[in-house]
């Protein structure tokens, strides 16, 4: 089988894998990183989203293989101890995650959105989630919590 | 998904190799569209070769009056992209809506075309601005490029290199989005330039097509109002459940309008 | 205000986990030696099933085992049974067919469980499961509820397809009012199939231990003592006290994570079988063709009124689609939980329902968030719309004239429901007020100078949660009962340790029960422990669905809270060397009464477990069980106003504002309160204006089989809501409190409607209100000017 190395939340790691083995695999199976979720099979939920050399991704659509060599970062590489990241701060401020499954995926989402775009309005920060679904919030207190983290991170 | 060879090669020289030496093996660019029909066991290649690492197929430059694309750039590359923005704002506005974020950063204008997906958005921006394909073989117009549903004129050995868009006096795209997949039921380029007054139409069809006579109509009046009363037939358009064959004709009439408006 | 007590917006103690990737959902666990199971599924909607050959399958690398339904008739398994008998008109009992975890003789639905796969990998079970070769015997299908009394048979026990056909209320009285009625609005409408998608699919792991001769069963359940209950008595006939279930963190539910189905039933026995842990993912494609579906009704209603617009009649009938088997509590679904809430908020004196529940070849149908309530209040709710245009009313207004009074409670329904309290003129004005009713007109003649056409809609809600009285759903039927548990426990430390039958799976329990429990006992909220999920820890309980769990759950905890305090007030008596009558206790402390000589609640449970110097006759510890059945039921209620604008060119459609006002008694967490009422919108918006659970009327495929095609409610569907709220306490559980998690998606689909079709000037459109059909119905109304 053919070995994948990659750097995963500031640390390297390798492992043996097919060729199918997509990185969620990966980072569930081999790394044991389960915040990363799988909700859907047709690359639309996004609960599996994670950055790969810095840009939001569906670590469900993409090959083990193919991040060889990249620098990737999971939900469980956000928080500093027990520090939470301001996005993760604010989620939890504004009540943006109820059952929590999509959350990992939306977090991750919307700091790549403020990496784009540090002062999105409402209509910008719904059109950017438009890959993260979440059937419990109805995304109002989402939408709250981006808005809140990205005066949060401009200041 | 049924288990494969992975190959990343990092020439084109290898790639056709790799093509020649396995009959069942499948090219991934960004991965959107493959991956998920593998995952479903709907596409089962032996071999799956990576274009990932072939650095010369990604990126935008300017060549004479064309932006080419390379192959492998992102959607989000193209949105975003300063000469994109400023030399035809209608392809970034375009590759701004494809999909989601998500899809946006790693889904490429080479893996889009050559899937030729009759909802896809890239389609109709190739036909309607008038743009060209260059392939490790060749150069393609792509009037010539996109020949039916999931079919393309590439040929079995034959990879996307570049994307080539003359630079319109003005363009605009609009889009009519289906709520559940946001692939487009009905995306609209209008373009008035080097090539003409185009009008070029996804997701309606099998395939993306022109309407000749909006394109008459805007040649002399390049108006939203140019476009009252002309329609397209509904039948030979797509139906299913998010839209009719008839909604789908209404539609193009509307997003040509809109596509018009926001031409710039 | 403390921020952590009784009416505190408490930030919930969930979330660290959540937000960090720790918290622990059933696919995130991995028992040693575990295999995966995948199962294969009928591609056709009705078939017999001639000849089911595992032979390759078997022998393909990494499999362990391939089981059939002919395996599972061998070993004894039973049905999985459906616990609500519905009697019909004539008196017997509803038609149960059998419902086997794997099928035998025939398949009824695409989807339907033919075979399981077990294998070393999951990607090893998936290739074998391609090579189970299975003959079907093709049969005519139907998925229509209205075509079922005509259709081919599926099962041999219920003829014309038909589960049963079952009344309530006074029909002769009801044909009388309508005969002699000023004026009667009429509707027929159609309650679109509705696919819940949690986005944590389903999962489980069965596991058994030969050692001990006993299971431990993970899984996403809603309420995991129901599920070792089914499990147990019905199907695999296991000993209860030797399966464990362990429902984790649940990733939603929405009702479907409520019942025993087919895949963990089988992961469980297979278990045995092969003596490994048996691990089964959903892929999000099994999720919908085999997750209970919900609504699915086909619908006449008659409003009768006087000339004054007062309701003097309601006539409903009802076909209901049951799906092709009984899930667990289907039956009950459009019945118990539906044509006893036909009153709605008014005091229309007679009612009646007729309801035809059938079979189809389609998924089993059974409760999705709001279960039966949502229909009740969208035929309502529609029908009371018609009414206004026709007699050309203010629809708020012969709301307000129809309205039971506030001074009308304890109030009898003719659908032999009792509403303990409420105040429906009081949501309704605040309502009006937000949404700024006034100058509704003057925005419909903006939005029309842009080309525009607004509409603004009202729905007037009421369900019956905190469910559910014992005695009164055994008489209607139930096989169970539908009280809570809790265990209230003071550590030697001061901590306590709370053990509920309630389960979350979003709603936050972890922190509103804490924050009960830390007001009630005088705790601090951080040293408070919520423990749910795992029948080994905690005492029998009936979980989470129906709004029930502080209605129920949380009633079930203030009692044991006020045992620990009985209890704590003789030892500390003892310790306070006083009279037991004369100790009080408050915020912590026992005291005896007009001293200052007190105990701390943390310094009588030390006493408790160290009983060094103790009472005579009290038992060490402090530790108490309570088990709370409710009286009746409670009775949350409001208005939603919604206001939509339409581009009549495309039918595109703007939800331009919402307003939701809900009375639901006393509220503990604000915060967690507006978040259940938001997400119920986004649930009911999601049926009125994108979701569509469509089968194809010829072959029974699901056509909306995957995110491609169902239409998931997004960020960029929906719009920030204004949430208001009313108080009126239930009057008959210890908290005053109703219930929130459903209210949403019951009020939402009428307001969305009657909004819709106010702008368009139409009496009605069935849900989904997809672009197209606003489209065709916005032309129609521009015939004159069809030009453009």
């Amino acid at each position: 089988m053919p070995t994948v190395s990659m750097t995963v939340n500031g640390k390297q790691v390798s492992g043996e894998v097919e060729g199918r083995t997509l990185l969620s695999d990966f980072l569930r199976e081999n790394l044991n990183l389960t915040g990363t979720h799988i909700g859907c099979d047709t690359s639309q939920c996004g609960a599996c989203v994670v950055h790969v050399n810095g840009d939001s991704i569906k670590s469900c659509t993409l090959l083990a293989l193919q991040a060889e060599g990249a620098e990737v970062l999971t939900i469980e590489g956000l928080a500093n101890g027990t520090n939470l990241h301001p996005m993760q701060q604010a989620f939890k401020e504004h009540h943006g995650l109820q059952c929590g499954f999509c959350t990992p995926g939306m977090v991750m989402s919307a700091i790549d959105l403020l990496k784009h775009n540090p002062d999105p309005s409402e209509d910008e920060i719904r059109d950017w989630l438009q890959g993260n679904m979440c059937r419990c919030t109805g995304y109002h207190n989402i939408v709250k919590a981006i808005q809140a983290a990205a005066q949060d991170m401009r200041s | 998904m049924h288990n494969f060879e992975y190959h990343r090669p990092s020439s084109l020289d290898e790639v056709a190799k790799l093509l020649s030496d396995s009959e069942e093996a499948k090219i991934v660019a960004g991965g959107m569209t493959l991956i998920p029909t593998m995952k479903q066991r709907l596409a089962a290649p032996s071999a799956v070769i990576d274009l990932g690492g072939i650095s010369e197929l990604k990126g935008v430059s300017e060549d004479g009056g064309n932006v080419v694309v390379g192959a492998m750039t992102t959607h989000g590359e193209v949105a975003g992209d300063s000469t994109v923005q400023s030399k035809i704002p209608a392809l970034a506005e375009a590759a701004k809506h494809i999909g989601d974020a998500q899809v946006r950063n790693r889904g490429t204008i080479g893996g889009s075309i050559a899937n030729n997906d009759p909802a896809a958005d890239y389609p109709a921006v190739l036909v309607g601005l008038g743009a060209s394909v260059k392939t490790n073989k060749r150069e393609i117009a792509a009037d010539d490029f996109f020949v039916d549903m999931f079919e393309t004129a590439l040929e079995d050995d034959e990879i996307v290199v570049s994307v080539s868009f003359p630079v319109p006096e003005k363009a605009g795209y609009a889009k009519f989005e289906n709520p559940a997949s946001r692939y487009a039921i009905v995306g609209v380029m209008v373009s008035q330039g080097p090539q003409g007054t185009r009008v070029a139409v996804t997701g309606a069809g099998p395939c993306a097509f022109r309407v000749k006579e909006m394109e008459q109509a805007l040649d002399g009046n390049f108006s939203a109002d140019a476009l009252d009363g002309i329609s397209v037939p509904a039948d030979d358009l797509n139906s299913d459940i998010h839209a009719s064959a008839e909604y789908r004709a209404h539609l193009v009439g509307v997003m040509a309008k809109r596509a018009v408006r926001a031409a710039s | 205000m403390p921020d952590t007590g009784i009416g505190a917006s408490t930030r919930r103690k969930e979330d660290q986990r959540f937000l960090t990737g720790k918290g622990r959902y059933t696919d995130d666990l991995n028992r040693p030696g575990q295999t995966y199971a995948v199962f294969v599924r009928s591609p056709h909607a009705h078939a017999g099933l001639k000849n089911v050959d595992t032979s390759a399958a078997e022998s393909a690398e990494g499999v362990v085992a391939v089981f059939t339904g002919k395996d599972m008739e061998d070993d004894g398994v039973g049905s999985l049974p459906c616990g609500w008998t519905v009697v019909d008109k004539e008196g017997n009992p509803h038609k149960g067919p059998p419902h086997f975890p794997l099928a035998r003789y025939k398949v009824r639905y695409v989807g339907d469980h033919v075979a399981v796969v077990i294998a070393e990998t999951l990607e090893q079970a998936r290739d074998a499961a391609e090579l189970v070769e299975v003959d079907y015997d093709e049969q005519p299908a139907n998925v229509e509820p209205a075509k079922a009394m005509d259709a081919p048979q599926l099962h041999d026990d219920a003829p014309n397809n038909l589960c049963y056909d079952w009344e309530l209320g006074d029909g002769g009285a009801v044909d009388e009012a309508i005969s002699k009625a000023h004026h009667v609005a009429k509707l027929d409408l159609v309650n679109n199939r509705l696919i819940p998608n949690a986005i944590e699919p389903r999962a489980a792991i069965g596991e058994y231990d030969e050692g001990t001769d006993s299971y431990t069963i993970y899984s996403t359940s809603q309420n995991p003592h129901l599920l070792r209950l089914i499990l147990c008595a019905f199907v695999l006939n296991l000993p209860e006290h030797k399966v464990r279930v362990i429902a984790p963190d649940v990733g939603g539910g929405f009702g479907s994570k409520i019942y025993a189905y087919a895949e963990e039933t089988v992961c469980t026995w297979a278990s045995k079988r092969i003596n490994r842990p048996v691990k089964w993912t959903a892929e999000r494609a099994e999720s919908f063709l085999a997750d209970a579906h919900g609504r699915d009704h086909v619908t006449h209603v008659e409003l009768a009124m006087d000339e004054d617009g007062n309701f003097t009649a309601l006539k409903v009938q009802t076909t209901a689609n049951m799906g092709a088997y009984l899930s667990n509590f289907a039956t009950c679904i459009p019945t118990y939980l539906y044509a006893t809430l036909l009153a709605g908020q008014y005091k229309t004196p007679v009612i009646y329902a007729n309801v035809k529940a059938v079979f189809t070849n389609t998924a089993p149908v059974d409760a999705y968030r709001g279960a039966g309530r949502p229909e009740a209040t969208f035929l309502l709710e529609r029908v009371v719309e018609v009414a206004a245009r026709e007699m050309d009313m203010d629809p708020a207004e012969l709301r307000r004239r129809n309205f039971i009074p506030p001074d009308a409670f304890p109030y009898d329904t003719p659908v032999a429901l009792t509403y303990d309290t409420g105040n429906y003129e009081a949501a309704l004005d605040e309502a009006l007020k937000m949404i700024d009713y006034q100058n509704f007109s003057e925005r419909k003649a903006e939005s029309e100078k842009r080309g525009k056409l607004r509409g603004i809609g009202f729905s007037a809600y009421i369900e019956a949660c905190g469910i559910a009285p014992s005695a009164v759903v055994g008489a209607l039927g139930a096989g169970v009962g539908l009280w809570e548990s809790a265990q209230v426990r003071f550590n030697a430390t001061g901590s306590v340790s709370v053990f509920t039958g309630s389960h979350s799976h979003g709603q936050g329990h972890e922190t509103t029960f804490a924050q009960l429990v830390s007001e009630t006992l005088g705790v601090p909220y951080e040293s408070i422990n919520i423990v749910h999920g795992d029948t080994g820890s905690i005492p029998m309980g009936m979980g989470t669905y129906g709004s029930r769990s502080l209605a129920v759950g949380g009633s079930a905890i203030q009692k044991a809270c006020d045992k620990v305090i009985d209890k704590g007030k003789k030892i500390a008596a003892h310790m306070l060397e006083a009279s037991v009558d004369d100790i009080e206790f408050d915020k912590g402390a026992f005291r005896v009464a007009g001293t200052d000589k007190e105990k701390s609640i943390a310094e009588v449970a030390f006493a408790a477990y160290v009983p060094h110097d103790y009472p005579e006759g009290v038992e060490p510890g402090l530790d108490e069980t309570a088990f709370y059945d409710p009286a009746n039921f409670t009775y949350p209620a409001g208005v939603h106003i919604c206001e939509v604008e339409i581009d009549p060119d495309t039918g595109e459609v703007e939800i331009a504002d919402w307003v939701a006002v809900d009375d639901f008694g006393r509220v503990i967490n604000p915060m967690i309160v507006e978040g259940q009422v938001h997400g119920g919108i986004a649930q009911g918006v999601g049926q009125a204006l994108l979701e569509h659970g469509i089968y194809d009327p010829e072959s029974g495929q699901l056509i909306t089989g995957s995110y491609m095609d169902y239409t998931m409610p997004r960020a960029d569907d929906l719009p920030s809501f204004k949430v208001g709220m009313t108080e009126t306490l239930c009057t008959h559980n210890p908290l005053g409190v109703k219930g929130c998690g459903e209210a949403g998606a019951i009020a939402a689909p009428p307001a969305v409607i009657n909004a819709i079709t106010d702008a368009l000037g139409v009496m009605h459109m069935d849900m989904p209100a997809t672009r197209e059909k606003i489209w065709r119905a916005a032309q129609q109304n521009r015939q004159p000017q069809a030009a453009e």
